[in-house]
């Protein structure tokens, strides 16, 4: 078919309105919020009803066109990057809650519902959904599924696989396949669901999404330790994790860390301090007055020099804020900002701490350090410009060593951000040779074409 | 018309501005055109990469560019929400100049700004005229709104029901005042504003009783200009640079504390564009300098420097306030006109989604009537929701945009400006 006809047929399945084909459109869903080069897509198209979006699939596939799925397009890795020449299908016109249900606990979501949009419908009803990433005022429910999206409370409370119930999910085919149920026990069939996470958009395209709601916490209690240095820092995380204690949220930020924020904010951080812990014990009341207790003696004997325990609503809040202004202040400071997210387990993070300081160092590049050391997964933050290229190859080096020193002490590439083109190149080095080709085996069954996000996580066969 | 090449180089000025977007996408979360077409284009992380693509030569259509720049309500909310700090104002208000400068101003606005807006007495003798004959062309749907529609079909008005011209506009009744302090020692200057004085004069006349009771000296030189933006917004830095120029030679004489308006847009166009965005004579930059301290919104100055405030519920009357994206976004003054509702002994209720923007935008309202009508409806829908009896704002500008969309939903009730209210109580209302 030509461009022409392939354009009117979408037109016909999506209404016009819905087919995008000028340049500046195109152009605008060339990126994701990954720092990697741009490429053009043929069209967009943004079906707007769950049978349009798999009429659409089935029309990539009929052609042969590469079609990326796009949510709100903030993920971090590249994999909403399109292919040359490919198709970019925008879910957010698929936006409807279609059920949250109280009594059994789940919610049926349309991909493109928003996730904090989404947590709070949730809480209105009285009920709880914990997966909280950074982007989560604008990502996407589907994209969350298809990136395995983290957060702050990964620690206790864990992603958003630890959610997915069941899902539909169209094949290439255009054939909607049906996995899990909405009961909490379902041992129906292969876990398909489990396999779509974290698929990012290369093995099918999500329809609806079932997920699991818990009930919320009915206290919590906020502190924040300050020690003399990460060493000390990483150590306390590494002993409350051994007391058997699991906090919601453990952060943890290095002295550049809290000298940006404390310079963005004003909030009166210790800038001194070379390292900070931000902790969250939340439950029963009586349990979390006890857990707070333990925690905060196990920080003194671990040498933090002061702890906070904040008081009240608004003294928790600050205690948050200082967490959430750590990207955007690191942000500031230069044109460009690549934020990683290298995880190791949890007694390796005092040395992997080490070795980020090394890779700075030795490469002289300024790398900020913060992130969930509750559950070890790190995102050390490089800022330089883009345009000085001496730098960037410097930087480029630097991703590398941080990659290899997070896999040298049984760690992995990404904690939640996912591996899209971004990480794809150093897969196999976690993994196997057969776990790659493994991999490209059932890709090639499932999407004979290879039209669903090329090149993503597995690369391209060799 | 200059080749692309060249506005490639001069879109590559921008280049150190444009590099700080990180593309994290946040602003989705608060863009209030985005909110209702979901379209990269129509939200910022879109807009700086089609303009980061024009200048380095990935893109040939700066016309397809260009349309999708002007899709936006420069509400800033954006800006005052970005975690990288990307100055997105200035950029698009450069990118425009940058793209009429290519393209030309348009004979309309061409006729309007430079024909019209340049020359004060020429726009208010035009506008006299019109608010003679008007009557002919519209007739009244809401008493309460004080809004109309029109009577025939008529292309530019649509649909729209608005507030008419005055017949007795501001600069009629008060050609020009000088008067000295009274009891608070104080002297304003006072910038009125083209909607206030041609549309909304009461609200000029409720400030002046205002100052009037607290015991402030006015100085309200006659001739004003617009302060610009309708120009700049539009990329015709040329007739900016005059508006600010007439300005400054008006206010230049007076001797005054403060420079007061009632408008949120006028107040941030001369505190915020006027230093940055001027490129007329660099021996003025000082004065402008000068003048921009001493400027703020009618309500900061009651709170902030006569220190009025919260009063007993007196009036009866229930009130909810929709925040000016001006003054919001680019300010950040939203506790002081809260203040004032109180100082008014009205109730006072707060809307859902206070903060957002109407959808009026200026020239975006003209040029994009159905996008600008769905935001502004979904403001009416949370004013009407508030439960209070008027809506109340700190720009003329919202207040028309407010009054179409509530009239349209034949509401039934009043939008008014804060400092109404307050000369409304002081009054004895």
């Amino acid at each position: 078919m030509t461009k022409d006809a392939i354009v009117k047929e979408f037109e016909a399945i999506v209404g016009g309105e819905n087919v995008m084909t000028s340049e500046t459109d195109r152009h605008a869903y060339s990126y994701d919020a990954a720092v990697l080069d741009s490429v053009m897509p043929a069209l967009v198209v943004r079906p707007e009803t769950s049978e349009a979006l798999g009429a659409a699939t089935k029309l990539c596939n009929d052609n042969g066109l590469p079609l990326t799925v796009r949510g709100a397009g903030t993920n971090l890795s590249g994999g909403t990057i399109p292919h040359p020449g490919g198709v970019v299908v925008l879910t957010n016109g698929l936006n409807r809650i279609l059920e949250i249900n109280e009594e059994d606990m789940y919610a049926v979501v349309e991909p493109g519902v928003v996730t904090a949009q989404f947590a709070a419908e949730v809480a209105k009803r009285g009920l709880f959904y914990p997966p909280d990433p950074g982007s989560q005022t604008v990502s996407t429910l589907g994209g969350n599924v298809a990136e395995n999206a983290g957060g702050l409370r990964g620690l206790k409370y864990g992603v958003t696989k630890d959610y997915v119930m069941g899902m539909e999910f169209w094949d290439v085919n255009g054939q909607l396949v049906k996995t899990g149920s909405r009961t909490v026990k379902c041992v129906t069939g292969y876990n398909l669901a489990g396999l779509m996470v974290a698929s990012e958009g290369t093995l099918s395209v999500f329809d609806k999404i079932t997920l699991k709601l818990i009930p919320p916490a009915q206290a919590a209690k906020s502190m924040m330790a300050i020690f003399p240095s990460m060493k000390a820092a990483s150590e306390t995380v590494a002993a409350i994790i051994a007391n058997k204690i699991v906090p919601a949220t453990l952060e943890m930020m290095d002295n550049f860390t809290i000298r940006t924020v404390e310079n963005f904010r004003g909030a009166g951080l210790p800038v001194e301090a070379a390292a900070l812990l931000l902790i969250e014990v939340d439950g029963h009341p009586a349990q979390v007055e006890d857990e707070a207790a333990m925690v905060e003696k196990i920080c003194k004997a671990n040498g933090a020099t002061e702890l906070k325990v904040a008081k009240d609503a608004a003294e928790r809040d600050a205690v948050w804020q200082a967490r959430r202004d750590a990207l955007p202040a690191l942000a500031k400071l230069k044109p460009t900002c690549v934020l990683e997210d290298a995880t190791v387990p949890r007694s390796k993070i005092p040395a992997m701490i080490e070795a980020l300081e090394d890779i700075s160092k030795k490469l002289d590049l300024t790398i900020g350090t913060f992130g969930h050391a509750g559950d070890g997964n790190l995102h050390p933050t490089i800022l330089t410009d883009k345009r000085d290229k001496q730098e960037w190859e410097r930087v480029e080096k630097g991703i590398d060593m941080i990659f290899e020193k997070a896999l040298a002490m049984g760690g992995t590439l990404s904690g939640e951000h996912g591996i899209g083109l971004a990480k794809s190149k150093y897969l196999e080095q976690e993994t196997t040779r057969a776990t790659l080709e493994y991999a490209h085996r059932m890709k090639s069954v499932l999407d004979p074409k290879g039209i669903l996000n090329p090149g993503k996580i597995i690369g391209f066969r060799k | 018309m200059a080749d692309i090449n060249k506005l490639a180089q001069m879109f590559k000025e921008l280049d150190d501005q444009l590099v700080g977007c990180m593309r994290c996408g946040m602003c989705q979360a608060v863009c209030p055109v985005f909110a209702q077409s979901g379209r990269e284009t129509d939200v910022t992380r879109g807009k700086l990469a089609l303009l980061d693509g024009l200048a380095s030569e990935m893109l040939t259509d700066p016309e397809g560019v260009n349309e999708k720049l002007n899709r936006c309500l420069l509400c800033g909310t954006c800006q005052s929400n970005c975690p990288s700090g990307v100055s997105v104002m200035d950029i698009f208000l450069k990118a425009r100049a940058i793209m009429t400068g290519y393209f030309g101003l348009s004979p309309v606005k061409k006729a309007i700004f430079r024909g019209m807006l340049k020359n004060p007495k020429l726009f208010n003798m035009l506008t006299d005229m019109g608010s003679l004959f008007q009557g002919l062309f519209t007739k009244k749907v809401d008493d309460m709104l004080g809004s109309s529609c029109a009577r025939f079909n008529a292309p530019v008005i649509g649909d729209r029901h608005f507030n008419t011209l005055s017949s007795k506009p501001l600069h009629k009744t008060f050609p020009e005042m000088d008067s000295a302090p009274g009891k608070s020692g104080l002297k304003v200057a006072f910038y009125v504003g083209c909607v206030i004085d041609k549309i909304f004069p009461h609200v000029g006349e409720a400030i002046l009783d205002v100052l009037k009771y607290h015991g402030v000296g006015v100085y309200m030189p006659k001739g004003q200009a617009c302060c610009g933006i309708p120009a700049l917004s539009s990329g015709d830095t040329e007739t900016f640079d005059t508006l600010v120029d007439l300005n400054m030679e008006r206010f230049k004489d007076g001797e005054f504390d403060y420079l007061v308006t009632g408008c949120a847009t006028c107040t941030s166009t001369i505190k915020e564009l006027w230093p940055r965005m001027y490129t007329g004579n660099p021996a003025l930059k000082g004065d402008i300098n000068v003048l921009e301290q001493k400027t703020m919104d009618i309500s900061q100055f009651l709170v902030d420097i006569l220190k009025i405030t919260p009063q007993e519920i007196t009036g009866g009357k229930s009130v909810t306030y929709h925040d000016p994206c001006h003054l919001k976004n680019s300010l950040g003054v939203t506790a002081q006109p809260r203040t004032v509702i109180k100082a008014a002994g009205c109730d006072f209720k707060e809307m859902a989604e206070a903060g957002t923007c109407c959808g009026c935008g200026g020239s975006f309202n003209i040029a994009h009537y159905d996008m600008s009508k769905k935001i502004g409806g979904r403001k009416a829908d949370n004013i009407m929701a508030s439960g209070a009896q008027i809506a109340a704002t700190s720009c003329p500008a919202c207040m028309l945009q407010i009054t179409d969309m509530l009239s349209q939903k034949e509401a039934s009730m009043e939008c008014k400006h804060v400092i109404e209210l307050y000369a409304d109580t002081l009054r004895g209302k």
